[in-house]
């Protein structure tokens, strides 16, 4: 990441809340990519969710410094920076956008789904008209569970050299300075509160 | 039109329909009357291939269901249900234009059938058209599902229980109307119920099912003589 070099915690704060928000932004959009697609997949496929989900799950009861040291050594995604960190952050997301995608398509009146069916809409129209649009309040929630908790997981990317507002919370730590454990907890805290509100909000306008 | 051929269909080792065999003719309308559990919307299923026959065939416009592509059939046939079905997040105008947009209709001509099939159906489109099921009473939604079934104009029309949750005097009005609209519009109709006196008044032959076989078939009017059991039984709750 470029080292923009501002003077002062004023400085420092917003350079590290930008890095944060990179992080988690790129996070939670390659966790989408993937988890979105996936649960789709899963609905049509009973025999895969149970081995997929619990793959998901496993990764979500690995404590975050652990899989974070785990990654480091392994070729390719690994390394110390923010590409490790952003593996780990997507391993924890996948979960709750897997669950609530599939359990939002699931979740669908089945008298609705058998009309849709009845009336002569393919797969994909079905898809795309019905179920993604019902399930699509359950879906946000599950996207937004996953960004808050990346938020606060995203702070331990500071451990392995990833950067973001961890970088203030471990230095803070160290040196036992109050100052700059708040300067790196306030914003990220913050941060959470706002996806936490901004997401919630989206949800609400899918009420149906 | 719509042709059973020695259909059968079993659930886990668990015979639901034995050998059903009957023919519904083009225009007029067959009642399927039986007990819960008879197999009558199972049958029902059979007709747009939501289920397909263990063994024997069921021939829609002379062709086995079999061969038929799946959503070729089931945009020529209309589907009403107890629950409706409406699409929740669609306004009643979107219910309605389903499958006219399917089959790609200009939207001019989607506007004007849905707006024909509203009025027709009793529910005048400046007020409804606008408005989503949840905001709407089960008569009014029961409705929209007929309305919804009948905007492509298809030939073939399945009917399961579709009055069951009304109240009886709504249940007594959409029945009255039914029995019009169907006379007008000369549509293949299969109607599933339990109610011996919605199938006396709709039908033009009555097909009565118990254990997956049909016991009578008979024309409406000759109903009241039947001789079997169970035909006995019906009669008797009227």
């Amino acid at each position: 990441m470029k080292n923009t070099v501002r003077s002062g915690l004023a400085g420092d704060i917003l350079n590290l809340t930008a890095q944060h928000l990179v992080l988690v932004a790129t996070a939670m959009s390659i966790a989408i990519a993937i988890g979105f697609p996936l649960g789709i997949v899963l609905t049509r496929r009973a025999a895969w969710r149970a081995p997929l989900l619990g793959i998901a799950n496993i990764f979500q009861t690995i404590p975050s410094l652990a899989l974070f040291g785990f990654l480091i050594p392994i070729p390719f995604i690994g390394g110390i920076g923010p590409r490790t960190a952003i593996v780990a952050l997507v391993l924890y997301a996948l979960l709750p956008i897997l669950r609530n995608t599939l359990a939002g398509i699931l979740g669908v009146d089945p008298a609705v789904r058998e009309s849709a069916v009845a009336m002569g809409m393919t797969a994909p129209q079905i898809l795309r008209q019905v179920e993604v649009p019902l399930a699509a309040r359950t879906i946000l929630a599950g996207i937004r569970v996953a960004t808050v908790t990346t938020v606060g997981t995203a702070t331990i990317a500071a451990a392995i050299g990833g950067g973001g507002l961890g970088v203030f919370i471990f230095r803070g730590v160290a040196s036992v300075d109050t100052v700059q454990i708040l300067a790196g907890a306030v914003p990220a805290a913050l941060i959470a509160l706002i996806s936490d509100g901004g997401l919630g909000w989206l949800e609400r306008k899918f009420a149906v | 039109m719509i042709q059973f051929a020695d259909v059968s269909y079993g659930v886990n080792g668990r015979p639901v329909l034995r050998k059903l065999s009957f023919t519904v003719e083009r225009g007029s309308t067959l009642v399927l009357l039986g007990r819960s559990g008879s197999g009558k919307t199972t049958a029902l299923k059979m007709v747009n291939a939501l289920l397909t026959p263990t063994s024997g065939e069921v021939r829609v416009d002379g062709k086995s269901t079999r061969d038929w592509d799946p959503i070729e059939l089931r945009r020529g046939i209309g589907y009403v249900i107890q629950e409706t079905g409406l699409f929740p997040h669609f306004t009643v105008f979107d219910n309605v234009a389903v499958v006219p947009r399917l089959r790609q209709w200009p939207a001019d001509r989607v506007a004007a059938r849905v707006h024909e099939l509203l009025h027709r159906v009793g529910l005048a489109p400046k007020d409804f058209a606008h408005r989503f099921p949840r905001d709407l009473s089960g008569g009014q939604r029961q409705r929209v599902g007929v309305a919804r079934a009948l905007a492509a104009d298809p030939p073939v029309l399945l009917f399961d229980e579709p009055f069951g949750a009304l109240d009886p005097v709504t249940r007594f009005e959409v029945r009255r109307e039914f029995r019009a609209l169907a006379r007008d519009l000369g549509k293949t109709t299969l109607f599933v119920t339990h109610d011996v006196r919605e199938a006396l008044e709709l039908a033009d032959r009555i097909a009565l099912l118990t254990g997956g076989t049909l016991c009578e078939l008979l024309p409406a009017a000759e109903f009241r003589q039947a001789k079997s059991p169970e035909a006995r039984a019906f009669l008797e709750s009227l």
